[in-house]
């Protein structure tokens, strides 16, 4: 092929599709750009989760018996729920990049506001499980209080001493530690909601987007940005697939 | 002009097939509530919650996100991120698992 066959090719390929930007070929090369660096923010996100569960996991590992107990009052139920909700949202978000992938606008602006529905499902129960954890003074800061764990686990404190059955633990060491547990579980649910959050702000632009171009019937809409979207979406769910057994699960019976 | 219209390839999958994704999903999120509740020691709650959690995200990622029929570099990039997060748990462990050993006078 000639220069300028290649030149002639090029601007057929770029009439056909206008979203093709000049630095790439074809839009299978573009788009295999956005995958790349998709991936390449999302395994920074993986080690930045993955550095706060490196650190539960040890301090996990160091107080036991503590985290046991700070682990039962965690709603299980609530978790579930949330786990339930975020999945079948991954479903959704699924749905909605394959709309996307075949031109449904309206299809895809359906499942974009069912995803946004989920997501803001789980932000509510969110709203309950903290607000239920400030009533019980369990926010770790000046006013936290392990009163809550010892009550809801039974345990028996004799001067000065909480009796955890394998061991006795002074009672400030054992506020000290539950209240560590506190700080990872409002740090690490923390992020993932601000992601849940981040996420919902982008579907809702997308959503915007898609019904614009099914009100002008665009036949060639780039769906690569619903797909990244839902790679982010996917992510934020994983997130969550671990946190939920980390976090309300492992308290074993 | 030549009017052969030009489809763009795409990853999109039958719907049967986000539907069935979905299924295992919710499948293995029973499993793992149940096991919470069973009386186990520790250790294998740990690994049974651990080995669950890991399929999960493992069809999560193969099937939602695509890898699956993504390029070979994705598949490197996706593959590179959670190696590079053993490689951090393994050398955090390591080293905690291991400071006991040292004689502790004179540090």
């Amino acid at each position: 092929m000639s220069v300028k066959e290649a030149e002639l090719h090029l601007g057929e390929a770029r009439h056909e599709v206008p979203h093709l930007g000049e630095q790439y070929e074809t839009i299978e090369q573009q788009n295999d750009a956005y995958t790349i660096g998709m991936w390449a923010f999302i395994v920074q996100e993986v080690l930045f989760f993955g550095g706060l569960f490196a650190s539960y996991a040890i301090y996990r590992f160091k107080y036991l018996y503590e985290f046991v107990a700070a682990h039962h009052t965690l709603s299980v139920p609530f978790g579930t729920l949330n786990t339930f909700v975020l999945l079948v949202s991954s479903y959704t978000m699924a749905r909605a990049v394959r709309a996307a992938m075949q031109q449904k606008h309206h299809k895809q602006l359906k499942y974009l506001l069912w995803t946004i529905f989920f997501a803001s499902i789980f932000m509510v129960n969110k709203y309950f499980e903290y607000s239920s954890k400030y009533h019980h003074n369990l926010i770790p800061n000046q006013s936290y209080s392990a009163e809550e764990v010892i009550h809801h686990n039974h345990l028996k404190v004799e001067n000065g001493m909480v009796d955890l059955g394998a061991r006795k633990v002074p009672l400030e060491e054992f506020e000290g530690r539950t209240k560590l547990f506190f700080s990872f579980y409002f740090i690490m649910t923390g992020l993932h909601g601000l992601h849940v959050l981040v996420g919902i702000i982008i579907l809702a632009i997308l959503a915007v987007r898609a019904g614009m171009d099914w009100k002008r019937k665009v036949p060639h809409a780039d769906y690569m940005p619903v797909e990244m979207t839902g790679l982010y979406w996917h992510f934020v769910d994983i997130v969550w697939i671990f946190l939920f057994p980390l976090l309300y699960l492992m308290g074993g019976q | 002009m030549a009017q052969h219209h030009h489809e763009e390839h795409t990853h999109a999958q039958p719907i049967s097939f986000y539907a069935k994704t979905l299924w295992v999903l919710m499948a293995l999120l029973v499993v793992t509530v149940w096991a919470g509740f069973q009386k186990m020691p520790d250790w294998l709650g740990i690994a049974v919650a651990l080995t669950i959690a890991v399929s999960k995200a493992t069809i999560v990622i193969l099937n939602f996100m695509h890898v699956k029929f993504s390029s070979k570099l994705a598949w490197l990039f996706a593959g590179a991120g959670f190696f590079w997060l053993l490689i951090m748990f393994a050398f955090a462990f390591a080293d905690y698992a291991s400071r006991h050993w040292e004689p502790e006078t004179g540090w």
